[in-house]
């Protein structure tokens, strides 16, 4: 067995930056490769989107037709369309729903495997979480935006800095997204079962982070605060406001900044929360 | 390498105290456990379901902070350093997996050597190693998902190993195995024993397990150790006695008597007869009997240490 325990193994407790790089760069791989794995689900999750693609962009197109002077809210119809298709594409980038593994692994107390790791949980799940992100990026964008390109007339961005601008607010939307979904498991920590406020998620997050309608639609009073006072706009009406360019340079910059403000109190909130509930947890079962 | 001082642990229940009143209770999982354990000891850790050992183990690798008590793992506290601890022990919790689910077992143990920092050449050593004295070969490509519960408890074996623990904890590691399997993880392990550089904890309700593995067994009940020594300090400490089976073609004798020993059964009309040996040598009573009675066969039978253990979390569950 010599060679199996043949010596301390060589980690330094102070990690340099690549291998933590190195690392995370892993465990994203592995969240690609794990959603990689299922690819029928991938087509029925594209077809489902496309078809809801249809239903709201009709909606719509239907409000900007009967609404004074054909822009409600400040979009015309092909920003409008452009909001659908494209949103119906990063729906499943950010994935925003359907997200229970934490909660499912305390439940059962299956979260023990994670707590033996030398990796926080949240940075482990948050890497995994990019993974998922990549491959939906790569599977579920293009599609309903092709078709969406197809049938309706989409806005194409005017600025030059509207792409980078909009990757860099993509990225935080997927963090985002991740901190609140991981903090909304993390109520299983003490409630045990975490169904109820997934539910309470799965039914607000679609609302209010413009999903159904764009919040531009709101009062302004409500969009504001919506904005300020919650991370939940910059889940996904942030990066499609920027690449439709809803707002003046200035302000398009200024939303994506709020979202990285929002992404980085949502993480390190999640952080504390792990924190927390690792010193009173209990683990389930023998 | 492990130090435990009046570990305790205690969990908060609510009892229905009334139609609507519910009252909190403190209950002791782990109460005052002290023990010490050294540099490549092989120890098992017994007890009866719900007597505390898995919340021991998991005080030791710190995912439950204690209520009270110091212990110490490598020289580290396990709760507030458990990342540095985790990097210098594994783990295999019987009942839980630590493989990634979706992925196939070769790609769980190239995270895992990412996660854990191993220099690739002494990763594929250990994984080399491992894939021979497990077998792994066959089904390394296979989705863990779609592995038998003896290919993942070798997988998982595998996982705890890849970077060179000091310490392995092992909750359960032969739970639900079947024969062949539990023959190969046991023959596994009592090698990694015999090399001396890994200190092994196992918990476990197969006694097999450590009669093959452990020279130390700890027995603890209603969170207490109430036995921590050797399996043969377990028999002399509780009376474990051999018995004499004899089949006789006549029956004994009335009020027939073997000096040193008690006549505990008389089955089949008496032609079987079994002997407990309290102060008589086995070859002495057989002789005896012999000379007694016409004796067709018969047999000495060594205590055995499941009857012990039976015995032992009885009279500590009946105690008051």
């Amino acid at each position: 067995m010599d060679a199996l325990d043949a010596s301390v193994p060589a980690i330094s407790p102070r990690r340099p930056i690549s291998a933590s790089v190195a690392t995370f760069r892993a465990l994203v791989g592995s969240g690609f490769r794990r959603y990689a794995t299922y690819r029928q689900a991938t087509l029925a999750g594209t077809f489902t989107n496309i078809v809801f693609g249809f239903l709201r962009c009709y909606v719509l197109l239907a409000v900007a037709a009967g609404a004074a002077g054909g822009a409600p809210g400040g979009y015309d119809a092909r920003q409008l369309a452009t909001f659908v298709w494209v949103g119906q594409g990063l729906l499943n980038v950010v994935g925003i729903w359907g997200w229970a593994d934490l909660a499912d692994r305390i439940r059962t107390g299956d979260i023990v495997a994670d707590l033996v790791r030398p990796i926080s949980p949240v940075t482990a799940y948050l890497a995994a979480d990019l993974g998922r992100a990549c491959h939906a990026l790569l599977t579920r964008v293009g599609p309903p935006v092709l078709v969406g390109a197809l049938f309706f007339p989409l806005a194409t961005p005017s600025r030059w800095q509207t792409v980078p601008l909009f990757a860099v607010s993509v990225l935080l939307a997927v963090i985002g997204s991740f901190a609140c979904r991981y903090l909304i498991n993390a109520t299983a920590y003490w409630l045990n079962d975490a169904r109820g406020p997934l539910a309470f998620w799965t039914l607000g997050s679609g609302v209010l982070a413009g999903l159904y309608f764009p919040l531009r639609l709101l009062p302004e009073w409500a969009t504001v605060t919506l904005w300020v006072a919650t991370p939940l706009p910059g889940l996904l009406q942030t990066p499609l406001d920027v690449l439709i360019e809803r707002d003046p340079p200035a302000l398009q910059a200024g939303l994506v900044a709020l979202q990285a403000v929002w992404a980085v109190v949502m993480l390190a909130l999640a952080r504390w929360v792990q924190r927390r509930a690792e010193r009173r947890l209990v683990v389930q079962g023998g | 390498m492990i130090e435990m001082r009046e570990l305790r642990k205690n969990f908060t229940v609510r009892v229905k105290a009334g139609r609507l009143r519910r009252e909190k209770r403190e209950v002791a999982a782990v109460d005052g456990v002290s023990l010490s354990i050294a540099r490549g000891e092989m120890v098992g850790y017994i007890g009866p379901n719900g007597a505390g050992k898995s919340t021991t183990l998991k005080m030791l690798t710190g995912v439950l902070a204690p209520t009270s008590g110091e212990v110490s793992v490598c020289g580290l506290r396990p709760v507030p350093q458990r990342t540095r601890l985790a990097l210098r022990i594994g783990v295999v919790f019987g009942q839980r997996s630590q493989l990634w689910w979706d992925l196939p077992l070769r790609e769980s143990f190239r995270l895992l050597r990412h996660v854990y920092r191993v220099p690739a050449a002494e990763h594929a050593a250990r994984l080399r190693r491992c894939q021979e004295l497990l077998d792994l070969g066959d089904f390394l490509d296979t989705p863990v998902r779609q592995l038998s519960l003896g290919q993942r408890m070798r997988g998982e074996l595998t996982a705890a190993l890849l970077h060179g623990p000091e310490v392995l904890f092992l909750d359960e590691p032969t739970i639900g195995l079947d024969v062949v399997s539990k023959q190969a993880v046991r023959s596994f392990l009592g090698e990694l024993g015999r090399a001396g550089d890994v200190t092994l904890v196992l918990t476990t309700h197969d006694l097999a397990d450590i009669e093959r593995l452990c020279r130390r067994l700890v027995v603890i009940d209603h969170g207490h150790v109430v036995h921590d020594g050797t399996i043969e300090q377990l028999h002399a400490r509780y009376g474990s006695r051999r018995r004499l089976v004899a089949d006789l073609d006549t029956p004994l004798p009335p009020g027939f008597t073997l000096p040193g020993a008690t006549l505990t059964s008389t089955e089949a009309d008496g032609h079987r007869v079994t002997f407990t040996l309290e102060s008589i040598a086995a070859g002495a009573a057989v002789a005896a009997l012999v000379g007694a009675v016409p004796v067709r066969d018969l047999s000495v039978v060594e205590p055995e240490i499941e009857d012990v253990v039976a015995r032992l979390y009885t009279d500590v569950s009946g105690a008051p």
